[in-house]
């Protein structure tokens, strides 16, 4: 705030051009072969660039060379930079193509957040390109639209990768963090009270605890153990009408028992492949239908749940038996199968409607290439790699906890008072924050005078 | 009948908000009248007789700071001081006054009577006059009209104020004077969200029937302590006793909740979770076997102490038997019953950041109106919307400051945005910037701004202004001076027992060592003998803190940019896509003005800041372009 001496006052200084940090993602769709880009964008991006190359990188030139982090050898391939303002977001920008495996792309992108980018968050770049005008008026919608769909496809990769252990574990380490903030916020704002909030809180164990458990869980994160990667298709129907065939004919080999007696695969099974370098997991649903049978009852349950998880459903019907329903799931995100049309002898291929609909033959195999090139079509766009970023978000999330408790543990160590070792957990806090839902004071109050009987 | 002068603002109500909004409306410049409906109870503190305490006292070195008189009247009553959280750091450090009633009611009304441009005047209020959707005026109940182009309401729990004794109830604004009734049904005829809260007191005790031998002293701090940057001199000093509760209280309570207003219904207002009454801490923590009590003097030359610690509206019988059964009251008279009082307030959410009511443009709330609590937090709001009233009646933009500027700024934004579903106190733990706002800093985050906007007077900005050149002087001599290794000063300090110099070190870098105060530094003469202890303490806490303020100006930057980028007025969120349907309720809730604000509602993430973000550039590009 600035105020002249009349008194007449503006807010002062703030520019909104002026991005602070530096941001960097992987630009290419997820996939194996080809070329692979990694995008940067910030004040960093060209010391970035010209460190892991070990050469300058003059603006707007392709320069050749190799990626090389911590004395490793990642990749081979071409180092781009652009200078503000004639770039892409309008900021400093430097490209890295690669050899594009998704395992390389991630090392490469792992060097580049080590040089001190972040990862971008869904939509990024493109919200500073239209921040720093380099996108018209007119591309304002479907802008907002991207992130839209961008943000929806993250939502869903989120909640995939954060359903079982990994979420559990997280949500307990975040209600620790808590407990223990709420000791030690305690012994700040009610020093008058007779409880003794920190031995009480024994909180240097506690960090360690902490520590622990974050430093477990980064590790298992890392490998891979507990994360989900690819996008997930979910296959749903009635029963018989062809879903485990399907399932069949796409990952080319006989994963799920395919017979004639309807409801046979009660459980899930989930068969990962890669289409046409698109990394997919694909799960087998029990057949939806009323049924009195609890085991039947449960996989149905299984079914739908997976079906809301999903990014893409692929709904099979009975060319024969019946014509095609309704969507039972979210309509923007199902294709529609009919199958069997061997036996009805309809053409193969995108039938005419309302909904998204392929006609094919899991028998002959007639009309599998255009549901390839559907499926292609809607996950390569959504799926922007966002159960590949929500999972990086995750650990790197998971990074600055470990950093922010560790210094926590090191200010109890030199006997720091109170409102440091405070400030210390409470970015931990915020960074757990990142992962389960935002964290606010009013929380820490309430878990303060649930805790403790306060006040005079 | 219309009253003849016309005036700049009015403040209705003469307590703890309505002195510092009247004050600083008057030391602007503008024409202000103090309304009350008696003069004798200006600055009268209806509670415990306390200022300060942790998050209360940042307040109060904020409205220092911006020469309102509440740390100058604390100074001037207070009886006994102390520094709370002192064993922590220079963050939460908190000072507390005992203050003498008699006292502290004489000195505000001194200063009332002595502030330029403000007038006092004894009436009821009973209405507002309305022109043109704005408020021009105000009725008093004798039917007299008072012009004016601002109001600020500032009415405690005296709009439909109930006070319940056991189950037995009747209006009131406070023990023995009437509520404002007409008032508040104008009020409610306004679009404005209202709402019921409670607070309580204890019984007050004759301090004759007390046998203090039998309870712990507590005496002040030595040397005693100051609230305000410029310090006044203290009257007399005494000490505080701590007393406690024992299971026969616990007993005597717990047999008569049958008979409690709180637990028996008839209280709809929500109570602090935090102020427990002594009933509540029976019931919810019943595995405790004692509770304090603080016994504080009322005054150096009251007959009266106040038992804080057992506020309660148990019917009296049960008062006096809960008293008589602790160590020290056995036969103790009770001089005043103690009572829960319930009162209307109005919701935060429905005012702007100036405090003025969207509602009606010229017309702003202050204190407990707006649904807090405390002496601390009625004035720090008082004083911003005094300020503000007297801005608008200017005919200048209104001013408030950021959560990272002050606790005012903090409380304010919470207030707006969050609102106030029990009654609101400061803590430091709502403070994300708690490390910044500190008390020892109020000056230097406020003053200057306070002094353009005409708030400060001469004496206070000379002496700021005299302690900001003494502190670029000593940061220098930080920044530049050396120790040297196999010097003077070198040995001295070791000496002191401190580690030993390796290599020659400038003494920034040497009073970061943990083990290192600044105070070492003058002691072996690396610094003048004859600086400001409190600005020794500032700067210390800045060298102390550096590496984890630094860190938060990220934050901070990110925020202010946030901050610039104002959210359409009129944006439907139910419709924007990209939002969830609990985001999208919450937004159309609580329709934030900035990017800011909307980051802050529980539950926000980024991609939705962005849908939001590209709204607010797309329709402000917009509204450039035509």
């Amino acid at each position: 705030m600035v105020c002249d001496e009349e008194g007449r006052c503006r807010d002062g200084g703030s520019d909104l051009r002026a991005s602070t940090d530096t941001i960097a993602a992987v630009a290419t769709p997820p996939g194996q072969g080809g070329v692979g880009i990694v995008r940067v964008s910030g004040p960093l991006a060209r010391s970035i660039g010209e460190a892991l190359l070990n050469k300058p990188l003059p603006p707007r030139h392709a320069v050749h060379g190799r990626f090389r982090h911590d004395g490793e050898l990642l990749d081979e391939g071409l180092g781009l930079f652009f200078p503000a303002p004639r770039s892409f977001t309008g900021e400093d920008v430097l490209e890295l193509h690669g050899h594009g495996g998704p395992v390389v792309m991630q090392m490469l992108l792992d060097a580049v957040l080590t040089g001190g980018a972040r990862l971008a968050l869904p939509g990024e770049f493109t919200e500073r390109a239209f921040l720093n005008d380099k996108l018209d008026l007119a591309q304002a919608e479907a802008v907002a639209d991207l992130i839209a769909s961008a943000s929806v496809a993250a939502a869903r990769g989120a909640l995939r990768s954060l359903s079982g252990q990994f979420s559990q574990s997280v949500r307990q380490i975040d209600g620790d963090t808590l407990e223990l903030r709420t000791y030690v916020e305690a012994a700040i704002d009610f020093p008058d009270e007779e409880v003794e909030f920190l031995s009480q809180g024994r909180v240097g164990e506690r960090v360690d605890g902490l520590i622990d458990s974050v430093e477990r869980l980064r590790r298992s994160g890392r490998q891979g153990m507990l994360l989900n990667q690819g996008a997930s298709i979910a296959i749903v129907g009635p029963p018989n009408v062809g879903k485990s065939s399907l399932l069949n004919r796409l990952s080319g080999e006989s994963a799920a028992i395919v017979t004639d007696i309807p409801g046979t695969t009660r459980d899930l099974l989930k068969v990962d492949l890669v289409l046409d370098g698109l990394p997919l997991r694909l799960v087998d649903t029990a057949g939806l239908r009323d049924s009195g049978d609890p085991v039947e009852m449960e996989g149905m349950r299984r079914a739908r749940s997976e079906a809301e998880q999903a990014d893409l459903i692929i709904q099979v019907s009975d060319a024969a038996a019946h014509e095609a329903s309704a969507p039972l799931f979210a309509a923007d995100r199902t294709i529609q199968v009919e199958n069997k049309i061997d036996l009805t002898g309809a053409a193969p291929g995108l039938a005419p409607g309302q909904w998204t609909s392929i006609r094919l033959s899991c028998l002959t195999g007639a009309g599998l290439a255009d549901l390839v090139a559907l499926i292609k079509a809607q996950v390569g766009f959504t799926g922007e790699g966002a159960a590949f970023s929500a999972r990086h978000r995750h650990l790197q999330a998971l990074a600055e906890a470990s950093t922010a408790l560790q210094a926590a543990a090191q200010r109890l160590r030199e006997q720091a008072p109170g409102e440091v070792i405070a400030e210390d957990l409470r970015l931990a806090h915020q960074a757990l924050g990142g992962i389960t839902g935002e964290m606010t004071a009013e929380d820490l109050l309430g878990s303060i005078f649930r805790s403790f009987c306060i006040g005079k | 009948m219309d009253h003849p002068h016309t005036f700049d603002v009015i403040v209705i109500g003469g307590g703890h908000a309505g002195c510092e909004a009247a004050l600083a409306a008057a030391r602007t410049g503008a024409d202000t009248l103090l309304l009350t409906q008696s003069l004798e109870t200006i600055g009268q503190m209806s509670c415990n007789p306390a200022i300060g305490g942790i998050g209360k006292s940042h307040l109060v070195r904020e409205v220092d700071a911006l020469d309102g008189a509440m740390a100058r009247v604390a100074d001037q009553a207070g009886i006994q001081f102390r520094v709370l959280n002192a064993s922590k750091g220079p963050a939460v450090r908190a000072t507390r006054a005992q203050a003498d009633r008699d006292l502290y009611r004489s000195a505000m009304r001194a200063l009332i009577d002595d502030q330029e441009n403000l007038r006092v005047f004894q009436q009821p209020v009973v209405d507002l006059l309305l022109e043109h959707g704005s408020v021009a005026g105000v009725v008093t109940n004798m039917g007299l009209r008072l012009r004016t182009a601002c109001v600020v309401l500032t009415t405690g729990t005296f709009l439909g104020g109930r006070i319940h004794v056991g189950l037995q109830n009747q209006p009131g604004g406070r023990a023995g004077e009437a509520p404002a009734n007409a008032l508040a049904r104008r009020l409610r005829a306004l679009p404005l969200r209202v709402g019921r809260l409670k607070t309580g007191t204890p019984p007050r005790l004759d301090k004759r029937s007390v046998d203090l031998s039998k309870l712990a002293e507590q005496p002040g701090d030595e040397p005693t302590p100051s609230l305000s940057f410029m310090p006044e001199p203290h009257p007399r000093q005494v000490s505080c006793h701590m007393a406690e509760t024992n299971p026969r209280t616990h007993d005597i309570i717990r047999r008569a909740l049958d008979r409690s207003p709180l637990y028996a219904g008839l209280i709809e207002g929500a109570g602090p979770r935090y102020c427990p009454s002594i009933e509540d801490k029976v019931v919810r923590f019943a595995d405790r076997t004692r509770h304090q009590i603080f016994v504080e003097p009322e005054g150096l030359r009251s007959g009266e102490l106040y038992p804080n610690g057992i506020s309660t509206s148990l019917p009296f019988d049960v008062q006096l038997a809960l008293v008589r059964s602790v160590r020290g009251f056995e036969n103790a008279h009770v001089t005043r019953p103690g009572y829960a009082i319930e009162y209307d307030y109005f919701d935060p959410r429905d005012l702007q950041d100036s405090l003025e009511t969207k509602a009606l443009a010229g017309l702003f709330f202050a204190g407990q109106i707006n649904g807090t609590t405390g002496y601390e937090e009625a004035a720090a709001q008082g004083l911003l919307a005094g300020l503000n009233a007297a801005r608008k009646a200017g005919g200048l933009a209104p001013w408030h400051p950021r959560r990272d500027e002050a606790y005012l700024g903090v409380m304010i934004d919470d207030l707006v945005n969050q609102g106030a579903s029990e009654p609101y106190r400061m803590f430091t733990s709502r403070a994300e910037f708690r490390l910044r706002l500190r008390e020892d800093n109020a000056d230097l985050r406020l003053t200057e701004i306070g002094r353009r906007m005409g708030l400060v007077g001469a004496a206070r900005w000379r002496a700021f202004t005299a302690k900001r050149s003494e502190r670029q002087r000593l940061w220098a001599a930080l920044d530049t001076a050396k120790i040297k290794v196999g010097g003077e000063a070198a040995r001295r300090l070791a000496a002191q027992g401190g580690k030993p110099v390796t290599e020659d070190i400038r003494l920034v870098e040497y009073l970061k060592r943990p083990e290192v105060g600044i105070g070492q530094l003058v002691d072996v003469g690396l610094l003048p003998a004859a600086i400001d202890p409190e600005l020794l303490r500032q700067v210390e806490a800045e060298v102390k803190y550096a590496g984890y303020i630094k860190r938060q100006d990220t934050e901070i930057a990110k925020i202010r940019r946030h901050e610039a980028i104002a959210l359409p007025a009129g944006l439907s969120y139910a419709t924007l896509p990209g939002l969830s349907r609990e985001l999208q309720q919450k937004l159309e809730a609580a329709r934030p003005a900035t990017l800011a604000r909307a980051a802050r509602i529980p539950g926000m993430t980024p991609a939705a800041l962005s849908v939001l973000l590209l709204q607010a550039k797309k329709q402000g590009a917009l509204a450039g372009a035509a």
